[in-house]
């Protein structure tokens, strides 16, 4: 267990380093200095800037002390709110993208495995195909459609609940953000929950199980459930990609403070500290819950050896 | 006994049919043909496709245009805008028609270049195998693991907003799994006789992937491909809902979808006309490539 576990992590390692490498020189290729902005600077002051950024250094020193930099845990300055550091951006967004994404993560979920289940174990009635159909809108139908369609019904037409705004966290402020952005992946995770379950409940351990009469409850929650599941888990990952990708555009449309709305804000202003940053803060943590992933699936099917 | 004698013969003078034989893609269309959601889809599409072109062609106002007489006006049929105007008084019949022909457009094209790399990089690595394989295997792995929207804004950050650029950038990352997809197709299909045969009878490398095993696998690329175009239209809506795709007064659906939102409280139709036509191509297209994967599946047969 131990040597997978360690085995995994030395794998992240290589795929993070190409991650922050390309990103680095992308950036560095882009036409134009981040300070080529509306307001044309005399070239003196251009240079003082470029000095005080170290854009001046060879491109191999600027590569070298960035990633030193970016080992101690400090993304460097944002190139366009003069007065903070990257990291100070995100000691303030990132609470909030983590606290929405955490509550969609557990939605899509725990309401994606109860709703498989339940159309698996009643097969072809119409609670399945109500649900599958349901499902198939929730997959199809993208996030930026749903978001302002809930915001239209509950907060404009019906008036239950705030079409918008942070307000420190609020229930009656996440309700709407986190349904719009966990609806796609309570989907997903019903229709690839609602098949494993089928496959599982049709093998001959279930039949056994049966026909030693044991309650349907039991079969369910001791025998099937664990096969049934590793499927879903191999889906996480892409899940959570979907999630922290999906939370910009939610983000934007609610008004939350998060790292979304910094992304998007920093990619209009073209602020690459920002960009940059983000890009490789969602990918190591990517990678990392990548990682996590396959030792979970690791620890649940007892086929594989490790 | 005569009979035993004649029957023969009179077989023989039958004339005799010729036994037409059915080819794997003959016999996928025909499986598509019977599929009710897929072939419906297929003509809708077909409508929103035909929608798309001509309305521009004939409508009397331009996409661009302004109508200063209805400016947020809704549907109406007495003033000649039929789907309403937007707050600049922009006909937005003409409008959707116009940003479905970026969409679409984005969506097609965005698949086409990534079902050609994915499909170029996936059959090479399978029929060359060994180390080979394994290093542009590692190297697909290492970019999956990329969360791709966000490397696609930067990119589009740094390099500034423009269609080709958007194009480019969403083929570019989104060729991965049909890279996967062929792979596995072409390790399977590596050891067959008629690949061997190619190769004693002194067929390049090259000349293998191209006319042997790429023809091979398209009935499995096409499928993915049909399963590829939404979520290129998806990609693109994206980032033109955050403002960071196609620029005024161009507009696709995920930009109008965006200016709607903005003014839903007042005009709804605004958002719910670009809305429809989104959700209406996303579902065809999603039925289709369900069809199509029925069609070709040889689990099936």
């Amino acid at each position: 267990m131990l040597k997978l576990i360690f085995r995994r992590i030395l794998e992240a390692i290589p795929t993070m380093f190409v991650l922050i490498t390309v990103s680095f020189f992308m950036m560095r290729l882009a036409p134009g200095s981040p300070f080529t902005s509306e307001r044309s600077l005399s070239p003196a002051v251009l240079a003082n800037i470029e000095a005080k950024y170290n854009l001046n250094d060879p491109m191999w020193l600027q590569y070298v002390n960035y990633l030193k930099q970016l080992a101690l845990g400090d993304f460097g300055p944002s190139f366009k709110y003069k007065d903070y550091t990257v990291n100070e951006l995100l000691s303030q967004s990132f609470p909030v993208s983590m606290e929405l994404g955490l509550y969609a993560f557990i939605l899509a979920l725990v309401l994606g495995l109860i709703l498989g289940v339940i159309a698996a174990l009643k097969q072809n009635s119409w609670m399945d195909y109500i649900l599958m159909a349901f499902a198939m809108t929730g997959v199809v139908i993208p996030s930026f459609v749903k978001a302002p369609l809930l915001v239209l019904v509950f907060a404009i037409l019906l008036q239950w609940l705030p079409a918008g705004g942070w307000n420190d966290g609020a229930v009656r402020n996440l309700i709407l953000p986190v349904t719009a952005l966990a609806l796609a992946y309570v989907a997903s995770i019903a229709r690839i929950m609602r098949g494993s379950m089928i496959e599982v409940m049709n093998s001959q351990y279930i039949r056994t199980a049966k026909s030693k009469g044991l309650p349907m409850r039991r079969i369910v929650m001791k025998h099937a459930l664990r096969p049934a599941l590793l499927p879903v888990i191999s889906y996480l990952g892409p899940a959570f990609v979907g999630i922290i990708t999906g939370s910009i555009v939610i983000e934007t449309i609610f008004g939350l403070p998060g790292i979304g709305q910094l992304f998007v804000n920093g990619a209009l202003n073209r602020d690459y500290g920002v960009v940059l940053s983000l890009t490789i803060l969602v990918g190591v943590l990517t990678i990392a819950f990548n990682a996590i992933v396959d030792i979970l699936y690791a620890i649940i099917d007892p086929k594989i050896q490790y | 006994m005569s009979l035993t004698v004649d029957q023969p013969t009179e077989l023989m003078e039958l004339p005799i049919k010729e036994i037409k034989g059915r080819s794997l893609w003959q016999d996928a269309w025909r499986r598509f043909y019977q599929n009710k959601a897929a072939v419906t889809s297929f003509f809708i599409l077909l409508l929103v496709g035909i929608f798309v072109i001509f309305v521009p062609m004939l409508a009397p106002f331009g996409y661009a245009e302004t109508d200063w007489n209805f400016m947020q006006s809704a549907p109406s049929i007495e003033n000649k805008h039929y789907f309403g105007t937007d707050s600049l008084g922009r006909d937005l019949l003409v409008r959707t028609a116009v940003g479905g022909r970026i969409s679409l457009l984005v969506g097609i094209a965005g698949a086409t270049v990534a079902v050609l790399v994915g499909t170029v990089y996936g059959a090479t690595s399978g029929y060359l195998g060994g180390k080979v394989d394994m290093i542009m295997m590692r190297f697909l792995e290492i970019l999956s693991a990329f969360p791709f929207m966000f490397f696609v804004i930067l990119l589009v950050t740094i390099f500034g907003r423009n269609l080709i650029l958007i194009f480019v950038a969403i083929g570019l990352v989104s060729w991965l799994d049909v890279a996967r997809i062929v792979r596995g197709q072409t390790l399977s299909l590596k050891s067959k006789e008629f690949i061997e045969a190619a190769h004693v009878g002194g067929v390049s490398g090259f000349n293998i992937i191209l006319r042997h095993i790429v023809p091979n696998v398209l009935g499995v690329v096409v499928v993915y491909a049909s399963l590829l175009v939404p979520t290129m239209i998806l990609f693109e809506s994206f980032l033109s809902f955050l403002g960071l795709g196609v620029q005024e007064p161009m507009t696709s659906w995920g930009a109008l979808l965006q200016e709607g939102s903005q003014t839903m409280q007042v005009a709804p139709w605004q958002i719910l006309i670009p809305s429809a036509f989104l959700v209406i191509t996303l579902f065809c297209f999603n039925f289709i490539g369900d069809g199509l994967r029925d069609a070709f599946d040889p689990k099936d047969r």
